[in-house]
């Protein structure tokens, strides 16, 4: 266990002061995301242009230090990516936050990567690694469009 | 009372938590056990293990016994006026649908009304809503005030000729607050209207008397009261059990069984299908035991010291904010901490072994009504001290201090 790791200066910077917490004006994506067990609630937006790159992407909601983080982050890394990117993006995170050490992707500049690492001190902690995935999953929901609520305790 | 020798009754404490010590103020979610109760679990299955009320075998009857015994126990404890009012069940979860299926089923139609409160645990909510859909009933909610409380008056206000029966929570876990439920019981019965309570968190900490409280259903959560988990109570006065439909059909209890029709058995048994958790009851024995010899009015006193000793420490240190300021509160802190969300002050405090409850405690509609989405919950029980506020207390300052906050 390890609080520091859990809690690193970038951790906390974006869960004060989230990037992308807002609604973008002309979404054309959109979901929701919500973990029953804590009351945790995502909303995320996405302005996808007609070259399927994200335009804009937002969030709104309200969590602890790591799923406002996780939020923060993940809207900075992917505005400006192909969809099928974010994809690879996303279940390469999920990936690394539930069994690899490493990120594999090669979509991300290395400093992103490391930033995104950041988050990986969850995996110390089984009980908010939910924390730390719902807007991710949220996310893919919003790419896909399907109308159904993200319910991560079955994630 | 000599509470670090009773702390030396529970096992758990004995044992280092991550290498802490555990401060553990989590007992309004689950209690401790004392190591009678561990035992007892122990000492049946090692010894005189055999299902109950079936087999004429010297274990079966011995068995049979024990579980009376415990039946026996908490009649006498809660002052129930018969044994057969008493119904075990899997948990005060179980005692609440079998009340509100069965109840509903009979004595619910299109248009009548549940009235239960904002404070209510969502286990003594969504059974009732279960109906809206099959009984097409309304469930109407008593307001909270801004003391975190439900007052007589609230109840009386939201009372129609179409309330049917009054759901109401003994003791909040949320805001700590205890309702006047004698003095609703007493308003329901003036107008024919039975009353339930969630004894849930009432029960560990407060001295019960059903003939005095003259509720009509109270239920009980055995892993809440120092017992073992899967076990609970439903105690129901003899003319509803008699009057309500069975709940669950299966062995053990039925009177006859045939092709064209089956009867069902006398009292408890027509509540008691299936096999049930027969070691949880026997050990349970041994809780009602344990609170015995304490003497519950001397824990709620020592709750309530602990209680006023937290509240003055917590009103000391800057930007808590406890929820809730009820005139009557049992030993539950619900509070929160600008600027830092309660799953990371639960994870934090963590770290040095204080276990407390963060989220919506099944609370979800008292959280709206706050405007909150969570909240972190101390509670306690019987083997907290001070010292362990004063752990609580430090573990906040060194949250605030990872968080950059002053």
């Amino acid at each position: 266990m390890n609080l520091k790791e859990l809690y690193q200066e970038i951790i906390l910077d974006h869960g004060k002061n989230p990037r992308n917490l807002r609604r973008t004006e002309n979404f054309n994506k959109d979901a929701k995301g919500h973990n029953p067990l804590c009351g945790d609630k995502v909303h995320i937006y996405l302005k996808l242009n007609e070259n399927k790159k994200i335009e804009d992407i937002s969030f709104e909601g309200q969590g602890c230090a790591i799923s406002m983080a996780s939020a923060s982050i993940m809207t900075d890394l992917v505005k400006g990516k192909e969809e099928h990117e974010v994809k690879e993006i996303v279940s390469d995170f999920l990936d690394m936050i539930k069994e690899k050490d490493e990120l594999s992707n090669n979509i991300l500049h290395k400093d992103d990567k490391t930033k995104l690492m950041c988050l990986s001190g969850v995996k110390q902690y089984p009980m908010r690694v939910k924390c730390a995935t719902l807007s991710w999953h949220t996310l893919t929901s919003a790419i896909n469009n399907s109308q159904e609520e993200i319910n991560n305790e079955s994630n | 009372m000599n509470i670090s020798e009773i702390k030396k009754e529970f096992p758990i404490f004995s044992n280092k938590v991550q290498n802490n010590d555990l401060v553990y103020l989590d007992s309004a979610n689950s209690a401790q056990k004392p190591k009678a109760v561990i035992d007892r679990v122990y000492d049946f299955y090692t010894k005189e293990f055999s299902n109950v009320g079936r087999s004429v075998h010297y274990l079966a009857v011995a068995a049979t016994n024990l579980y009376e015994n415990t039946r026996s126990s908490v009649q006498k404890y809660i002052n129930a006026k018969d044994k057969n009012e008493i119904v075990f069940t899997k948990g005060a979860t179980e005692a609440i649908n079998l009340v509100a299926n069965t109840f509903g089923q009979k004595h619910l139609n299109e248009g009548d009304e549940v009235l239960i409160t904002e404070l209510e645990h969502h286990s003594n909510y969504v059974p009732w809503h279960f109906l809206r859909k099959s009984k097409k009933i309304k469930v109407e909610f008593a307001e909270v005030n801004n003391d975190g409380e439900v007052t007589l008056e609230s109840i009386e206000k939201k009372i129609t000729n179409k309330t049917k029966i009054i759901a109401i929570t003994h003791l909040s876990n949320v805001t700590g607050a205890i309702l006047p439920v004698k003095e609703i019981v007493s308003l329901a019965h003036s107008k024919g209207i039975p009353v339930l309570v969630d004894g849930c968190q009432g029960a560990p900490h407060l001295k019960l008397d059903m003939q005095d409280l003259d509720c009509d259903f109270y239920a009980i959560s055995g892993h809440k009261m120092y017992g073992p988990t899967g076990i609970g109570i439903l105690y129901a006065k003899k003319k509803w059990l008699e009057d309500l439909p069975p709940y669950q059909g299966g062995g053990g209890m039925i009177g006859e069984v045939k092709k064209n029709g089956i009867s069902y058995g006398e009292l408890p048994n027509k509540y008691e299908a299936g096999t049930m958790a027969t070691a949880q009851v026997i050990a349970f024995n041994e809780s009602i035991k344990f609170l015995e010899r304490i003497g519950i009015e001397n824990i709620e006193k020592h709750e309530k010291e602990l209680l006023n000793y937290a509240i003055e420490v917590l009103r000391k240190n800057n930007s808590i904010n406890i929820i809730g300021n009820p005139a009557k509160k049992g030993g539950v802190i619900s509070f929160t901490v600008e600027g830092i969300h309660p799953h990371d002050i639960a994870t934090i405090l963590d770290e040095d072994g204080v276990a407390i409850r963060a989220g919506h405690h099944c609370c979800q509609i008292l959280h709206e009504k706050l405007g909150l989405s969570a909240s972190a919950r101390a509670s306690f029980g019987v083997y907290n001290t001070k010292d362990d506020i004063d752990l609580l207390n430090e573990s906040l300052n060194k949250c605030k201090k990872i968080f950059n906050l002053k």
